[in-house]
């Protein structure tokens, strides 16, 4: 209990400044609950955890803050681009919270995750700020890559979130990379290298998987199925599109990416199963609302009933409010509150960001290297720009 | 031997006369080959520092696919010594976020034309990251392995890839030639905090050359950056890398016999390139001629011709000469092999071509 606590006080520290209307929500009691999940699990190759998760009136009225906080950051990341102040690549997670916030709650800090490019409330669930994130995507000096990384390239080494990358499918073997010092170091850690059902027919996904069989590494890999790798339905582009199989003999399980306890059971369970057992597949069962980046009206591949019907039936966010409801631990007053002070918290953060300076020119030149042995380093016009590298 | 012994002393009397007088030291000084110093070096930083470790394929059991890795299984244990299986992408994205955690992975490429399959990570996942997460996440990795031609391998085992590496920024690029040279760079490349090609060649590997104690010294590093001049000389500069080097020296031997005094560069680093050294020795000679063994265009000899005329223009009083190898992919028949690569007679006439001492060949028409 003690320890479901200090992950939740930790989650709610960095994500919410002001919380003062609502107080009481953030001080709810500890007293044990338990929910249902809302499917089974299936497991390939290893017999599934539970359907009863154990929670408590606090974790869900976090799950609560932090999803509705992560959804209005990807809305307001979507004006933000159609105004320009965005630029580039923009690829949102609205819709997928569930697997960012349950992920959370299974574990530390202290293991790692690594991720593509959809990657905004990834960071932060580890702990990434507003204004880290809104800086970031503005390209300003206050963005948690100094303005120089973008929307792909978030990353918070101190927290254990590894990016934040733009390759399809390199991340795995990376993560795998991570976990394998982990074992090295002797961390007792886990790593959670998480892709997408585009990435997961990548080859260097197999080659790093075998490694993590091979050498028993406490990789868990996330396939965040949402059914679409761009514009590229699942039927199309695997001849399995069942990912949680992929592994062949490396067990996997196939878990409701819309539902934050299976999701955090299923992390719970796959992170005591690698630090035992070695490597082990989660297949998360999600859908993202936008298209695939800012320039994919995401529509074109699916219709709009299809999409409707997902936030309908299917709604992270919804499902926590009405578990919270069912079992009286706020009103629908309170919850729609809760929702404009985060709002509210979000636009307040935007306009702060607005005022971040884009990084000095200097910048340009530095951390090419971490150690440059003044060594010159040349601008467009090599007579006109040039550095010394530190 | 003897010969390149003489020539140390011309370039680095200062040295000697150090050596000569703090410790007891014989002419003949110790000989190692290239293949000990690798070995030597990788073993005596895995003892240094426990985040060292090794992976590639046959690394360990079968004491890697050359031997530089010889005995460092028995050593270490398999833990550290991680022999992998034929998946280049796989293993090296591994080992770059192995680096990422902080660990300092030395993975070997049995040759670089393998590396080809991993080249993202190399790229993508090393080099950048350390600007793209501005500092956050640093990637202390060392890519090593043979580089270049062999003997007879054919088109798809004999590419050089300095050209291409070294167009990389947040990469380094070392490419050692002597014993001193693979000790002292392999040391400094794996005690780099940045992701580091390590450029051997499988021709050198057996190739013997003096070690002072200095270099075999377990502190010995040699600073990347600064290219060597290994033959002072004032009416042409020879600029080279690896293996070519070699024949370099050689070159400007038979060109003493004809009275051109050559200097002999080995750059020992494609990125950082030391252009001041390469500068300043081209204001003395006013002359130059690259040699390298990979492909002409873009290569590295043609960033060397750049920085000269964009820093040294004035002091050229010929054209800069380039050797290269052919603009072909790598044949094996014997003859065609030596055709496609440089030779000690191409470079003669280069630099005989940069001393107007012959008359050139017109271009084709």
């Amino acid at each position: 209990m003690a320890q479901i606590i200090h992950r939740s006080t930790n989650l709610l520290k960095p994500v919410s400044v002001a919380v003062s209307a609502t107080r009481h929500l953030t001080t709810a009691s500890t007293t044990p609950i338990t929910v249902e999940t809302s499917l089974p699990f299936t497991g390939h190759n290893i017999e599934p955890p539970s359907r009863s998760v154990e929670t408590t009136p606090q974790e869900l009225l976090s799950f609560f803050r932090d999803m509705v906080l992560m959804r209005r950051m990807e809305i307001a990341a979507d004006s933000l681009y159609k105004a320009k102040l965005i630029r580039g690549f923009c690829h949102l997670y609205d819709g997928q919270e569930a697997v960012a916030v349950g992920m959370e709650a299974a574990i530390t800090k202290k293991d790692c995750i690594i991720t593509a490019y959809r990657d905004h409330c990834i960071f932060l669930g580890r702990g990434g700020t507003l204004m880290d994130a809104f800086a970031e995507l503005m390209g300003r000096k206050d963005g948690c890559s100094k303005g120089k990384g973008g929307s792909m390239h978030f990353y918070k080494k101190e927290s254990g979130f590894y990016g934040g990358h733009g390759i399809v499918g390199a991340q795995v073997p990376l993560g795998i990379g991570l976990a394998f010092a982990q074992k090295y170091c002797k961390d007792e850690n886990v790593t959670f290298s998480m892709y997408g059902d585009g990435a997961a027919n990548q080859g260097q996904l197999f080659e790093a998987l075998n490694m993590a069989a091979l050498w028993d590494l406490p990789a868990i890999l996330v396939c965040e199925n949402n059914h679409y790798g761009m514009g590229t339905a699942e039927w199309r582009a695997a001849k399995s599109p069942s990912y949680y199989k992929r592994g062949d003999y490396v067990p996997g399980l196939k878990v409701d990416g819309m539902d934050a306890f299976a999701v955090k059971q299923a992390c719970k369970f796959a992170k005591e199963h690698a630090l035992k057992n070695g490597p082990i597949i989660l297949e998360m069962d999600t859908y993202r609302y936008h298209g695939h980046s800012m320039s994919d009206p995401g529509s074109t591949y699916r219709t709009r009933d299809e999409i409707s019907g997902v936030r309908q039936e299917r709604d992270p966010i919804e499902r926590i409010r009405k578990l919270i409801l069912s079992h009286d631990l706020a009103t629908e007053k309170e919850l729609k509150d809760t929702e404009k002070e985060m709002r509210k918290e979000v636009d307040d953060v935007i306009a702060k960001a607005k005022e971040s300076p884009l990084p000095d020119s200097s910048e340009l030149f530095t951390n090419v290297y971490v150690k440059g042995f003044g060594v010159e380093a040349f601008g467009a016009d090599r007579k006109e720009l040039r550095a010394v590298l530190p | 031997m003897l010969k390149i012994l003489k020539q140390k002393a011309v370039s680095a009397p200062l040295l000697r006369a150090v050596v000569l007088s703090s410790r007891n030291y014989s002419v003949s000084a110790k000989q190692m080959n290239v293949r000990e110093a690798l070995n030597s070096a990788l073993d005596e930083e895995m003892s240094a520092d426990h985040k060292v470790f090794l992976m590639g394929e046959e690394v360990g059991e079968y004491q890697g696919a050359y031997k530089v890795t010889k005995g460092l299984l028995q050593k270490y244990g398999p833990e550290r010594v991680v022999d992998t299986p034929i998946t280049e992408a796989g293993f090296t994205g591994i080992g770059v976020g192995a680096a990422y955690y902080g660990l300092r992975p030395v993975v070997e490429f049995m040759t670089f034309n393998f590396a080809m399959q991993a080249i993202d990570h190399i790229i993508n996942s090393a080099a950048k990251t350390n600007y793209m997460s501005s500092g956050n996440i640093s990637v202390p990795i060392v890519f090593r392995g043979p580089n270049g031609a062999a003997a007879g391998v054919g088109a798809q085992h004999s590419q050089c890839y300095a050209a291409w590496y070294g167009a990389i920024p947040g990469l380094k690029v070392l490419a050692p030639y002597s014993s001193e040279d693979a000790r002292g760079l392999l040391k400094a490349a794996i005690r780099d905090p940045d992701p580091v090609v390590f450029l051997e060649n499988e021709l050198l590997y057996g190739e013997y050359f003096p070690v002072s104690e200095e270099v075999l010294d377990a502190g010995f590093s040699i600073p990347i950056g600064k290219a060597k001049i290994e033959k002072e000389g004032k009416d042409v500069s020879i600029v080279a890398f690896s293996k070519m080097v070699g024949f370099s020296l050689k070159a400007a031997e038979i060109l003493a016999k004809d009275g051109i005094d050559a200097e002999v560069i080995n750059l020992r680093s494609i990125r950082p390139l030391d252009r001041s050294t390469i500068n300043a020795s081209v204001r003395r000679t006013n002359r130059l001629v690259t040699v390298e063994e990979g492909f002409p265009q873009h290569g590295v000899g043609a960033e060397i011709c750049a920085s000269i005329v964009e820093d040294s223009f004035g002091y050229l009083d010929a054209p800069v000469e380039r050797i290269a190898g052919a603009d072909v992919p790598m044949p094996y028949a014997a003859n065609l092999e030596r055709l496609a690569l440089p030779q000690v007679e191409d470079i003669v006439r280069a630099a005989k071509r940069a001393c107007y001492r012959s008359v050139p060949m017109s271009a084709a028409a």
